[in-house]
């Protein structure tokens, strides 16, 4: 296939979030500031002071109000979005569910940061994972390129008539909002085709609804019900979403999981995230070494992709699911998701819990527990101190 | 799709809704549909109003209703306005109904900074002084000396004095109304109908097992309110402040009845002492002495 010779930008992760919610021209967007999001709001406002977006933009006083107000223009028929990260997104948290629980397309981004208390302004997925039960799409970039081509894929997945979700595009605190790398961006036109303006809107005047009312306990248990089901259809969807996408941009996308020399095989790491990039470099390290690694990258964390898990890793030999978020009192999160996705198959699953409030991880790590694994000597939990 | 917690309104013949015998709510919704218009969408946040406008199985409303989370009513409509514009929609009126606990308390910053912002929105707080829809327990618009179940030796601390707070952000227009003065209401509506930015109505709204009283007695009390000088009508247009109605005539402590009379047909207050009765009395005389420097400046 023929494919243009692509715009190649310099661009930090918050800038490139950015530029690809311009493309997608939102109508209403909502911002309040909270490290390590803030740079990608404020280059939105430039763009809608510049004319460059065609925007309204609710400078708000809270995170709560935040998705509130694009959750009502949402409603309204608007493409809406927002960012945030950790503090913010838990004061945001109860509007998270209202979204999810109604079921509008709304995109926010999360650049994930550990949650105070201690004060931390640095990168782990604690913010991120805590919404899982929240009825919203959750996909996880590794990279800025990723985080780009995502956030423009985002919409389409949120306003696709057979899903209608909210979905939270997360990316790692400073590790990408903050590092600038090379980005092929599309172009507007590309996007505009791609993206067609969105259809959604509950407020008719000639034929007026009421959203969001009781609902006995029958009829709650189906919407809710309906929304599992959603979530269900939306694996589909988004990896037909994605193909179409790789044919406009002309690179590989993957679907709900990325596998890294998986195929062949023994031993596996499972990440989400940025730091599967140091996770294939020390695959490459092993297998230098003689030993078989492979990796599994968690793009999409809900719908928890557990047939394709199940599929990668059903013959593994070991399986180590490195984790940047506790559920204190049970485990690494992710940990706990691919070992439900392995229940009755005979394979080791052991749990790296690292990185915490920016810990330091590199592929050293990822070796020397990998190592140790071979060796026999990994115990089932570990964390690297 | 399958967005199944939108409904329609149930069909016209079925004219009931969930209020208790003697609630104001649906009468007042009713005039505001009528003075506002058909092209009004209504936000509502958790209170008794929402049980009030139905559950899935259907809506006693002709306009669309967005229920709202506790403390997100001003910002859900804050969106909703500016998409509704984003649109080309010029002139609907986009109108938060909430209780004095989702506007004093949980949802006040929330509201603050909508007003802040001068949002084009229609800030209504139909004031029943408690948290009712949870079984009247105190919020920061009880005022002093009620009962409610979490007061039971009645309330502390005095009333938030909101209308006013709200015109400290020097929005376009703020007003108060009570369901006993319909006209007043109606004619408040109507101007608030036509202003752009920020505009907030307070409402006093009466609330028979909340306050009390027989539920027969609605009207009368709302009207003792304002006759007793507590509830003074008045409205506050581009920082000018006016008052309203039989309320014009209140200045003069003789034309105003006396305090205790409009307290006594309330159970909330039937513990009050004498001495506690002046107090509040008292209180309300200051009152209406600001109201006077208001007046002259
Ligand atoms: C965050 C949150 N906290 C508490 C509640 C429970 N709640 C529902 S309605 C209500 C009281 C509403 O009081 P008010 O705003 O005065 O309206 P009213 O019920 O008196 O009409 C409360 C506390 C809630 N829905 N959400
Ligand atoms: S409790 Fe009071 S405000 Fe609530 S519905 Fe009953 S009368 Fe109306």
């Amino acid at each position: 296939m023929q494919v243009l010779k692509r715009k190649v930008l310099a661009l930090v992760g918050n800038h490139a979030v950015a530029y690809a919610v311009k493309q997608a021209k939102p109508k209403v967007l909502a911002v309040f500031p909270i490290t390590p999001q803030t740079t990608m709001l404020e280059k939105l406002a430039e763009y809608i002071s510049s004319g460059e977006l065609k925007a309204e933009l609710v400078r708000i006083e809270s995170e709560h109000s935040a998705l509130a107000s694009i959750y009502g223009a949402a409603l309204a028929g608007a493409r809406v979005f927002t960012a945030t990260s950790s503090q913010g997104l838990l004061y945001m948290t109860e509007m998270i569910y209202w979204a999810g629980g109604q079921r509008v397309p709304i995109v926010a981004a999360v650049a994930t940061r550990a949650i105070a208390e201690p004060w931390s302004i640095w990168d782990d997925h604690q913010d991120f994972v805590s919404k899982r039960d929240a009825i919203w799409i959750q996909i996880m970039a590794e990279n800025v390129q990723e985080a780009y081509d995502m956030t423009i894929q985002a919409f389409r997945i949120s306003e696709d008539e057979r899903v209608i979700l909210p979905v939270m595009m997360g990316f790692d605190g400073f590790i990408l909002t903050h590092t600038m790398e090379r980005v092929e961006v599309l172009e507007d036109y590309e996007v505009d085709s791609f993206l067609p303006p969105r259809q959604f809107n509950l407020i008719d005047f000639s034929d007026p609804v009421g959203v969001g009312p009781i609902a006995q306990p029958d009829e709650y248990m189906k919407i809710k019900f309906e929304a599992m089901k959603a979530m269900e259809r939306a694996k589909g969807v988004i990896e037909e979403i994605m193909r179409e996408y790789e044919k406009i941009s002309g690179r590989k996308q993957y679907g709900l999981v990325e596998c890294y020399k998986c195929e062949d095989a023994k031993y596996a790491f499972v990440t989400m995230g940025a730091w599967s990039g140091d996770a294939k470099v020390a695959v490459d390290r092993l297998r230098d070494q003689g030993i078989e690694a492979g990796l599994l990258k968690i793009r999409v964390f809900r719908p928890f992709p557990k047939e394709k898990v199940e599929e990668y890793l059903r013959s593994m030999k070991g399986v180590i699911v490195f984790d940047r978020a506790v559920s204190f009192g049970s485990g690494g999160i992710l940990a706990n998701e691919v070992k439900s996705s392995l229940y009755g198959l005979e394979v080791p699953v052991y749990n790296v819990v690292a990185g915490l409030g920016g810990k330091d991880v590199r592929p050293l790590h990822f070796q020397k527990v990998m190592e140790d694994l071979v060796e026999g000597k990994l115990e089932e939990e570990r964390w690297l101190l | 799709m399958s967005l199944i917690t939108q409904v329609k309104r149930i069909p016209k013949f079925y004219r009931g809704n969930a209020a208790c015998p003697g609630c104001p709510i649906p009468r007042e919704l009713d005039i505001l549909i009528e003075e506002l218009g058909e092209k009004t969408v209504l936000v509502v946040p958790a209170s008794c109003s929402t049980v009030i406008l139905g559950d899935t199985s259907g809506m006693p409303a002709t306009v669309p209703v967005v229920h709202s989370a506790f403390a997100a009513s001003a910002a859900i409509a804050s969106g909703i306005v500016r998409a509704l514009r984003m649109r080309g929609d010029k002139d609907a009126i986009v109108t938060v109904w909430a209780g004095d606990g989702a506007t004093g308390d949980i949802g006040f910053a929330t509201l603050s900074g909508a007003a802040e912002r001068n949002e084009d929105i229609l800030y209504i707080c139909y004031d029943n002084e408690a948290y009712m829809n949870t079984g009247i327990q105190r919020s920061g618009l009880t005022p002093k000396g009620a009962w409610t179940t979490t007061t039971p030796e009645g309330k502390r601390e005095v009333k938030k004095p909101l209308p006013f707070i709200i015109a400290e952000h020097k929005v376009p227009y703020v007003a108060t109304a009570s369901i006993a003065y319909i006209y007043d209401y109606e004619a408040k509506m109507r101007k608030a109908k036509q202003i752009r930015g920020f505009r907030y109505i307070h409402l006093l709204s009466p609330c028979p097992p909340g306050w009390r009283f027989d539920s027969s007695l609605t009207i009368e009390i709302a009207k003792l309110a304002v006759e007793t000088g507590v509830w003074p009508l008045f409205e506050i247009e581009n920082g000018e402040f006016r008052l309203t109605s039989v309320s014009k005539t209140l200045l003069d402590k003789k034309n105003r009845k006396a305090v205790a009379e409009y307290l006594k047909l309330q159970g909330r207050f039937n513990k009050l002492t004498e001495e506690q009765i002046k107090e509040i009395e008292e209180s309300i005389d200051e009152m209406w002495e600001q109201i006077k420097e208001m007046i002259k400046k």
